[in-house]
């Protein structure tokens, strides 16, 4: 359970479990991290690791506080309790300017895309790289083209994102993630909306990225065929707290029955089909009696 | 009943107290955006061709509006100013009317209504889709902070271009009403551009519309940019921004320029 226990490997469970990692391999470490919108408890003491080079998928239904744990890594967010520590900082403890300069090893995919909408692809994915280096022209263009040919939309460079399609997009933004070389690219639900193929191309991407560039990979989706074909690690959150942990393998093999509902996709079970309500005879018969 | 008479007393002060402190709050925010807006402002003009594409799309792309505008309204107010003037026998005094309403008053508030209308729109729906569609979120993940790369740049771009449309609105205001004064209703050409040139002094009369025109300029931009970085990001907090924008900018240019025309007209008395 320890994020400091040893030895470094995934750890098979069916239960809650956390990746056994040092603290120096740990790109991500959260502890304890509680966080909440107003009276609203979203977190309620989430404890986790992300290994340095590795996928690690955080799943969960709609609403239970996924998109919220990479707002907090990336700092947009502060926890109100628990730690949050990236590459041995303290991200809520940072100053803004230290903040940005952590930020710079960052890349994110964002769910519809984020394109900038005024600019061209080649121009979106030139942006990180005009902002933060003083390279010149010539240089921009040789390495804007290679992260697009890695992607495989080298021809596409000067189409507006209007032109693009939704798994188009989705390639482009995680081009421009990766314009950098950052030592963590987080996803958020990456596959959402994607046709069969530009899904398979996508989650093809993110693997092969992850290991050409050695980056860390933290995936938020509520897609669990196509996680478990490429991570490495996947959490399970539900109601603000994680529920159950493991490998692809575990998670094929698991009993749980959080795990269970999620993977075989069931209406009921320990996620309720029915919103909180009052009794529905109740309700119904208020004006007969 | 007087305690349900007290009570309703109670629920209403409440609201009220509520209603001001939260007033006082959101000027707080707003100052404090602007002071950012501010603090920013170096880094966005180190890279100027961001401001000039906003004065472009500000300026440029309001033009068209801004001079038909001008053109009408200095058509009509040079009928409307004749015919009352010649009741008086002193319709050659119409070049004065004219450019003294214009360069005083209508050019600056009517160029800032059109401005907040057209230009402070656009811009508040551009920032509220950036920010529904995580554009601006992106910008901050990638360490680029939006107030210095996209609020700055249109908030000076629409402070600059706003004098700048005030004074087309004023020129051609006063060319629409020598059309309609000299051209159409025949008034001797001499009398209505010299009586203009006599009775108009930069000092007060155009200064007092260009400092309108840049106060305007920047209360229509501040409001503009805020509303556009501070809407929901949905499809409804977008609209709502900017109705907000164009409602709160009308008001606040009428009552800014009602406080400012009383200072002038006090200065302009008391020398």
């Amino acid at each position: 359970m320890s994020p400091t226990a040893k030895p470094p490997a995934p750890r098979a469970s069916s239960g809650i479990a956390t990746w056994r990692a040092e603290p120096e391999t740990a790109a991500v470490q959260l502890t304890d991290v509680t966080f909440g919108y107003d009276a609203r408890p979203v977190l309620k003491g989430i404890t986790m690791t992300i290994p340095r080079g590795k996928i690690v998928a955080i799943m969960g239904g709609s609403g239970c506080g996924k998109t919220t744990i990479l707002r907090l890594i990336g700092g947009q967010l502060r926890p109100q309790s628990g730690e949050i520590r990236v590459g041995g900082l303290s991200v809520p403890d940072l100053d803004p300017d230290a903040l940005y300069d952590l930020r710079r090893k960052y890349g994110m995919l964002f769910q519809f895309g984020a394109l900038f909408t005024d600019m061209s692809v080649f121009e979106n994915i030139a942006f990180p790289m005009r902002e933060h280096t003083d390279l010149p022209e010539e240089l921009i263009r040789d390495l804007v083209l290679m992260k697009l040919h890695a992607v495989g939309l080298r021809g596409a460079a000067q189409l507006m994102p209007s032109e693009l399609s939704g798994g188009m997009a989705r390639r482009v933004a995680l081009a421009r993630a990766i314009a950098l070389d950052p030592m963590l690219v987080m996803y958020d639900e990456p596959f959402a909306g994607l046709d069969p193929i530009s899904l398979g191309v996508v989650g093809q991407l993110i693997r092969r990225l992850n290991d050409a560039l050695s980056i860390t990979s933290v995936l938020v989706t509520h897609d669990v065929y196509e996680s478990l074909k490429i991570v490495d690690f996947l959490y399970f959150v539900s109601e603000g707290r994680i529920v159950a942990s493991g490998t692809p393998e575990d998670v094929r093999a698991s009993h749980d029955p959080f795990v269970r509902q999620f993977v075989d996709g069931a209406p009921d079970g320990p996620v309720p089909f029915h919103y909180p309500a009052s009794s529905y005879r109740d309700e119904l018969f208020a004006d007969a009696g | 009943m007087p305690a349900e008479l007290a009570g309703g007393l109670a629920y209403w002060l409440r609201r009220l107290g509520g209603g001001v402190t939260g007033a006082i709050a959101q000027l707080g925010y707003v100052a404090r955006f602007l002071l950012a807006v501010l603090w920013h402002t170096p880094a966005a003009f180190r890279r100027i061709q961001l401001t000039l594409r906003e004065i472009y799309f500000s300026g440029v792309l309001s033009l068209v509006i801004i001079l038909m505008s001008g053109l009408f309204v200095g058509m009509v107010l040079s009928l409307q100013g004749y015919e009352t003037l010649k009741r008086y026998g002193a319709d050659e005094q119409l070049g004065i009317l004219v450019a003294l309403a214009l360069v005083r008053e209508l050019g600056p508030v009517i160029a800032g209504l059109l401005f907040a209308s057209r230009a402070g729109s656009a811009i508040t729906a551009e920032i509220g889709l950036m920010k529904t569609t995580e554009q601006l979120a992106a910008m901050e993940m990638m360490a680029v902070n939006p107030v210095a790369r996209v609020v700055a740049p249109r908030f000076w771009g629409g402070v600059i271009s706003m004098p700048l449309l005030a004074a087309l609105f004023s020129g051609f205001g006063i060319f629409g009403g020598y059309v309609v004064g000299v051209r159409l209703i025949g008034i001797d050409a001499g009398a209505f551009w010299g009586q203009m040139q006599a009775g108009v002094d930069f000092w007060p009369d155009v200064t007092n519309g260009i400092i309108k025109s840049v106060v305007f300029g920047i209360a229509v931009s501040l409001i503009a940019v805020f509303e556009g970085f501070d809407a929901k990001p949905t499809a409804e907090g977008v609209a709502g921004a900017t109705t907000r924008t164009v409602v709160i900018s009308s008001l606040a240019i009428l009552a800014l320029d009602f406080v400012m025309t009383v200072f002038m007209f006090r200065g302009a008395a008391s020398a």
